[in-house]
């Protein structure tokens, strides 16, 4: 058993953990950044389409490009970084007391840190989870898992495909599979609009000639050993199936993309308060958790749109950690609770204390145009010309704002 | 005798909705475009719509057996399946970085590595 002792220990080596280490190293932190796979990057690493960096970089760059512009800054600052290494558990023994246990290839690792940063991402909605019945042959893969077969290991998943879930990961999978000659028989979505942005509606579906089924689930998957077909039925409002209408698509693969939810069970088992809105940890504006100096930031806290908002998250969870391990024996903020209103699916972060300005995340549950998204204590409101799910709103609330409420909540609201 | 096309725009996330008036095989005006380069998309689209290619070319003795590469610029999009049947029949040998040139000329752009692959150390014994 190898022992190390750091000042802080950054969990998962894609866009906010690249980004949180690198911080934490230019701040003067004794840092260690881990890392379960063979290679640093995290997603972006397997992605070949643009997209990436946009605001960060001013530059609209691939998966590939933009992470390795993040690992060589951090390489830079003199990150020290392990792969392969996979976090088991973590203890906490006290606010400055953490011990890090990970297996890794030079053995099994017992690591000492004051502060973690969590930024391990978020895991795939699988089969199980969208209720996705029938037999259980082989050919049924996540849209992650066939986007890394593709285009890092180079394999191609199947030549018939059905894809169920029309977010952005969803589309840009159909595309590339399509690129690749595959025959995508349809894109499935059981919501009454594309999850993903209309730009890949037009250019990864329409392009290719993909259909697209709006109000529509895959009811059941058949096949004895590799999938054989796949029944796809209308649902109602409800989004359950109605009766009107059912089809089968002969098809030898089905892939999944319903969707990411914060991967936070490690989080969870040292008591980590979740929000079931994000389905990540609840935080306060230094992205701290429940569990004081054990900090998340990127798609671990709350899944993001935009990969620059993962830096951001990573770089301000660095420059928080320092803050509270110099500081972390004065008295606690008194937190005001962040409450979600009308047509408000999730924010972050859940508490604020009112000294301080803070940048907000939130996503709306339905589309709307036309609206205005208000703070209700404090009268607030900024005008939207429209508002979607699949947009994430980043909004920086100024600290005099924050501090109008007080009653010790602040309730966001879209208004019409 | 115009008529009107309509064209979601591709060039950034925020989609805007392009109608595009034409007389002949001239477009006269376009409607919609929420920035310049909206208006120039709608022009190129439907005079010749052109597409930027990402895939993958394989790899020998890499740490990795695929990099990911992309056009530098648009390419015609009936040419998108020539080139990608082109660029499957590339084996590179690792190891390849960023920017590398792949191919020098196809259809007006140049293909070039997005990704680092380094060389396998080779195995002991």
């Amino acid at each position: 058993m190898i022992e190390q002792k750091y000042d802080v220990i950054i969990i998962g080596g894609g866009p906010a953990g690249l980004s949180a280490a690198a911080k934490a190293v230019e701040n003067g932190l004794k840092t260690l950044l881990l890392e379960n796979r063979e290679m640093l990057g995290g997603i972006p690493f397997q992605c070949v389409h643009t997209g990436f960096g946009i605001h960060c970089f001013k530059e609209d760059l691939t998966g590939g490009e933009f992470i390795a512009r993040l690992i060589d800054r951090a390489v830079e600052k003199g990150v020290e970084t392990m792969v392969k290494t996979h976090v088991l558990k973590i203890q906490v023994y006290s606010a400055l007391e953490k011990t890090v246990y990970a297996a890794s290839p030079k053995g099994f690792l017992k690591i000492q840190a004051k502060a973690i940063i969590y930024a391990a991402g978020a895991r795939e909605r699988h089969q199980y989870e969208i209720g996705l019945a029938g037999d259980r042959p082989d050919g049924v893969y996540t849209a992650g898992e066939a986007q890394a077969l593709m285009d890092v290991y180079g394999v191609l998943p199947g030549k018939k495909i059905v894809i169920i879930g029309s977010g952005d990961v969803g589309l840009i999978m159909a595309r590339r599979l399509a690129m690749e000659r595959a025959e995508v028989k349809a894109v499935i979505e059981v919501l009454p609009y594309p999850g993903g942005l209309t730009r890949n509606i037009v250019q990864c579906l329409n392009d290719f000639n993909i259909p697209l089924y709006l109000s529509h689930m895959v009811r059941e998957v058949k096949g004895s050993e590799r999938v054989e077909k796949v029944i796809v039925t209308r649902v109602g409002e409800d989004m359950k199936p109605d009766g009107s209408f059912e089809f089968e698509l002969e098809c030898d693969t089905v892939i999944v993309s319903a969707g990411l939810k914060p991967d936070v069970d490690i989080l969870e088992k040292i008591g980590v308060e979740t929000d079931p809105a994000t389905g990540g940890p609840v935080v306060n504006e230094f992205y701290e958790t429940s569990v004081p100096l054990v900090f998340t930031a990127g798609n671990a806290l709350v899944v993001n749109d935009l990969v620059d908002y993962d830096v951001e998250q990573g770089e301000a969870a660095a420059t928080h950690a320092l803050k509270l391990l110099g500081d972390y024996l004065s008295p606690r903020l008194e937190w005001r609770r962040v409450e979600r209103g009308r047509n408000i699916r999730l924010i972050v972060p859940q508490l604020v204390s009112g000294s301080k300005d803070v940048v907000f995340y939130s996503r709306v549950q339905y589309p709307e145009d036309n609206v205005r998204l208000t703070i209700r204590e404090t009268g607030f409101e900024k005008r939207f010309f429209k508002v979607k799910p699949a947009e994430m709103i980043r909004i920086m609330i100024p600290a005099e704002e924050l501090a109008k409420a007080r009653r010790g909540k602040i309730t966001f609201e879209v208004v019409r | 005798m115009s008529r009107i096309v309509e064209y979601t725009c591709i060039i950034c996330p925020s989609g805007c909705l392009l109608r595009v008036e034409a007389e002949e095989n001239r477009v006269v005006k376009v409607e919609g475009a929420g920035c310049p380069r909206g208006v120039e998309y709608a022009k190129q689209e439907f005079s010749d719509p052109m597409r930027i290619v990402f895939t993958v070319v394989r790899v020998r003795n890499g740490e990795l057996p695929t990099v990911s590469v992309k056009t530098t610029r648009p390419i015609p999009k009936n040419k998108v399946f020539n080139l990608m049947k082109m660029l499957a029949s590339i084996e590179l040998e690792a190891p390849v970085e960023i920017g590398e040139i792949i191919v020098g000329d196809a259809y007006g752009a140049e293909v070039v590595a997005t990704r680092r692959v380094g060389r396998r150390e080779p195995v002991a014994g």
